[in-house]
């Protein structure tokens, strides 16, 4: 018996053994072996979701990924209860988290015992960006003219945006400072609801990204005025910018992916690969050019060098909001 | 006449082979799916999503489409056999299709929920395809004050109601609201009733969780003090002479179910509402038109056939804002507006003018899907009433297997499987306190909603109340709900004086 069991065991050490000096040689070709999780920052129906879901759908329609890809939206929270929820996954190689800026924002703004420098950064797909929208019905045509109305309404100007302390709060309050303005700020769930609540009268202005108001804005119920771009944007010529209005108003939303706190090297690697592929395609060339975005492809320590300095900028746009 | 000329092209469109067999296929799929508790018509929708893109767009949408139909029937089966919500949507279906079943009628109830999905489906079509474009303008004038007013009316139909201890029923309304405010605050972000810092807590109280921990689970506790060695429910058999009889039965809920349809549709138009509240907001008001409001609850098959046309008919209405808004009202109209970006189509205002092949074809695919559901379903009654006949300590048992999976299965967290149990255990309490469940899970449906939107009423309107009534929409909401507060008093005088004048009343 002892003789046997000895026997047994040495063969299943020289097994673990053999298996774990194979590994190295595997890693470089991870695959995934189950389906993958895509963590959604944002409420359904927002420029985030279509922006993730639309991923989700070249992916699996050029099969980029042996594995099919499940959004999960997880919008509670300005987007606390999915850094929370990836901070919970560490290690975690069938997870990955389509953000935005309330990825450096939220965790700013609470404490939620999540530190964005330990998750894994993948990919950065686009910049989206900020135009400042009113209602096709409205009076106001020009920058002068909404700066005007916003100073004669005393306050009660309604400004619809994402929840406080995101993106749209934060290009409120750059507005507000910029043009010495004050508005009555209107959280809403996401950006689609926020699109909505412009058209049906509900607030007066927004500062939806493009995408979000293109369907009505083809419809002819919405107007963009100006644009947050430092130059002027293709799917939009006609359309000032702030800058050469005189108001240097810059404001970029980063479209990016993140993995859980270390995530095995392959499964980086493979995701890394799989988003350049889709950087590549031509149904994410023709929606950044239609839907008004800019391509901008970035990836591994450059991008988490990125993502560090946005947040101090943004810590430094927090400040000066809370000190206003 | 335009409408029927287009609607006459869709036809063309949906009535081909491949089209009828996509539809047959996605029903049947769907009704599974929405059968087994835990997966809901989301999942059904995700997990073909990838497969549409061997058929053409309007193929794909017709099949996504009939399994988000299928598992809307689908849902009512696990309410009715196992006392479990097979999803969200058909809670309201347990309240009274449970009881049912363990009467022994379990083949009835079937019968109704099948039938009264069918009707809410196609008059909700009908609405839609009749109204689709002017409607879109009617959900863009729902702005925060209408939303909020519309949640304080649900929530009147429940406590106006005659049968239950109206004080009980405001209490349980009370908890469910506490509840509702555990997790993240939505507008500022902070997280509340955590527990000290419980990461499980931050996504909230899941409605699912408590709907499947106080009926599902609190159920068999229940059953198993009461009915310990008796069968938990009496076989059933299904007869076309029962079938007859139960059709005949139906006709008699006609009112029940045109009011179940038409507000289930406008319910569902709402981007901010969806098929869960339009179904416990369409039994709140059955029972409270009924003549017995104290039969609900305790197997009155028009408390199945309330939530059930209701469902169906706000799963039809909540079509209406994605295709025309671009905005889902429901995690799965989400995932079919995925759908739609993915084959290069815009949702939105433009969506019926320039794609106009592909919006009629699925709204004429919804007329088919909703007489193949109907036939799929009524075929399968007897097979899902065949499960009920297994022994009383085999089902119990499976039905408490049931309850944590279906728990599990949406988020994969341990920590809603502690939830279930700890909400079974208080439901079963609660039960033998008398205390109605129904208020507690509506509270939780409409807590999150209401307090969201009546804050951001505040913030826009610099915290003026007035707003509520000023605005016409909320205006008659409001004088809707204050009616219905005081129609138990009204009530009570004057049955008070009728008894005065005719000592021996007829009944």
């Amino acid at each position: 018996m002892t003789h046997r069991f000895t026997r047994r065991a040495s063969l299943a050490l020289m097994g673990a053994a053999a298996l774990t000096a194979a590994a190295p040689a595997f890693a470089d070709e991870w695959k995934p072996i189950k389906p993958i999780e895509m963590v959604i920052m944002a409420g359904q129906g927002g420029g985030a979701d279509q922006l993730a879901r639309l991923f989700q759908a070249i992916i699996q329609k050029q099969g980029l990924s042996r594995m099919p890809i499940l959004p999960v939206n997880k919008g509670g929270g300005s987007g606390a209860e999915a850094l929370r929820y990836l901070k919970d996954k560490d290690g975690d190689a069938h997870v990955i988290m389509a953000t935005l800026n309330s990825y450096y924002t939220t965790p700013l703004r609470t404490d939620i015992g999540v530190d964005i420098a330990e998750f894994t950064p993948i990919a950065r797909m686009a910049l989206d960006t900020f135009v400042l929208w009113v209602s096709a019905d409205s009076e106001i045509r020009t920058l002068d003219d909404f700066v005007a109305s916003v100073k004669a309404s005393g306050g009660t100007w309604k400004m619809g945006g994402t929840g406080t302390g995101q993106e749209d709060s934060l290009v409120t309050a750059m507005l507000e400072k910029e043009f010495g303005i004050k508005v009555t700020y209107v959280p809403y769930k996401g950006g689609g609801d926020v699109a909505t609540a412009l058209i049906g009268g509900h607030v007066d202005s927004t500062v939806n990204n493009p995408s979000e108001q293109m369907g009505f804005l083809r419809a002819g119920k919405s107007r963009p005025i100006a644009a947050l771009t430092a130059d002027r944007l293709e799917t939009f010529p006609d359309l000032p910018t702030f800058t050469e209005l005189g108001h240097p108003l810059v404001y970029t939303m980063q479209r990016s992916f993140v993995g859980p706190k270390d995530m095995p090297e392959g499964a980086v690697a493979y995701y890394t690969e799989m988003f350049r592929q889709l950087s590549e395609t031509e149904e994410w060339r023709k929606y950044t050019a239609e839907q008004a975005l800019l391509a901008d492809f970035l990836t591994g320590d450059a991008l988490q060098d990125y993502f560090l300095e946005e947040r101090d900028k943004h810590a430094q746009i927090l400040r000066e909001m809370g000190s206003s | 006449m335009d409408v029927l000329a287009l609607l006459a092209d869709g036809f063309a469109t949906s009535i081909s082979p491949l089209n009828l067999l996509i539809v047959l296929i996605g029903v049947t799929v769907g009704i599974f799916i929405g059968a087994m508790p835990g997966l809901g018509s989301v999942n059904g929708v995700a997990i073909v999503l990838p497969l549409t893109f061997i058929v053409p767009p309007t193929s794909a949408i017709i099949l996504l489409a009939a399994i988000y139909y299928g598992a809307m029937y689908g849902g009512a089966i696990s309410s009715i056999l196992l006392g479990i919500p097979g999803a969200s949507t058909a809670v309201a279906t347990t309240f009274d299709g449970r009881p049912m079943a363990q009467k022994g009628e379990a083949g009835l109830a079937l019968i109704v929920a099948a039938v009264a999905s069918f009707i809410g489906g196609t008059v909700s079509v009908v609405l839609f395809t009749a109204f689709a474009v002017p409607l879109a303008d009617m959900a863009l004038a729902f702005g925060p004050a209408e939303e909020f007013a519309l949640v304080l009316l649900a929530f009147t139909t429940f406590v106006g109601l005659g049968g239950d201890d109206i004080l009980k029923t405001i209490v349980m309304i009370c908890l469910g609201l506490v509840l509702s405010t555990v997790g993240l605050d939505i507008i500022s972000g902070e997280p509340r009733l955590i527990f000290g810092d419980m990461p499980g807590f931050y996504s909230g109280v899941s409605f699912l969780v408590l709907a499947i921990g106080v009926y599902g689970v609190g159920e068999v506790l229940y059953t198993i003090e009461t009915s310990r060695n008796a069968p938990m429910v009496t076989p059933a058999r299904l007869t076309f002479s029962e079938l007859r009889a139960g059709l005949s039965k139906m006709t008699r809920m006609w009112r029940t179910m045109s009011l179940g349809s038409v507000l289930g549709f406008f319910v569902g138009i709402l981007p901010a509402a969806g098929a869960t509240p339009a179904a416990l907001m369409s039994y709140g008001v059955a029972k409270s038109i009924s003549k017995r409001p104290e039969s609900f609850g305790r197997g009155n098959p028009e408390g199945v056939a309330a939530p059930e046309t209701a469902n169906n008919a706000a799963s039809t209405g909540s079509l209406l804002p994605m295709l025309t808004l671009g905005i889902p009202g429901s995690p799965t109209t989400a995932l079919l507006l995925g759908g739609m970006v993915m084959w290069g189509l815009t949702p939105g205002p433009m969506l019926f003018v320039e794609q106009k092949e592909f919006v009629w074809g699925l709204i004429s695919s919804l007329y088919t899907a909703n007489v193949a559901a109907v036939l799929v379903n009524i075929a399968l009654i007897p097979v899902f009433v065949w499960a009920l006949r297994m022994p009383f300590t085999v089902l119990c048992a499976m039905v408490l297997v049931l309850c944590i999976v279906g728990g599990y299965a949406p988020d994969q967290r341990m920590h809603d499987v502690w939830m279930i149990a700890g909400f079974g255990v208080a439901g079963y309490v609660l039960r033998k306190a008398d205390y109605p469940l129904a208020p507690l899970v509506l509270a939780l449906v409409l807590g999150p909603l209401m307090e969201k939107s009546f804050r951001q009423t505040m913030i826009a309107e610099h915290g003026d109340v007035t707003v509520f009534v000023d605005r016409p929409i909320s205006a008659v909401f409001m004088a809707i709900s204050v009616l219905l507060f005081l129609l138990p008093l009204i009530r009570l005088l004057r049955r008070s004086r009728a008894r005065a004048s005719n000592p021996a009343p007829a009944e």
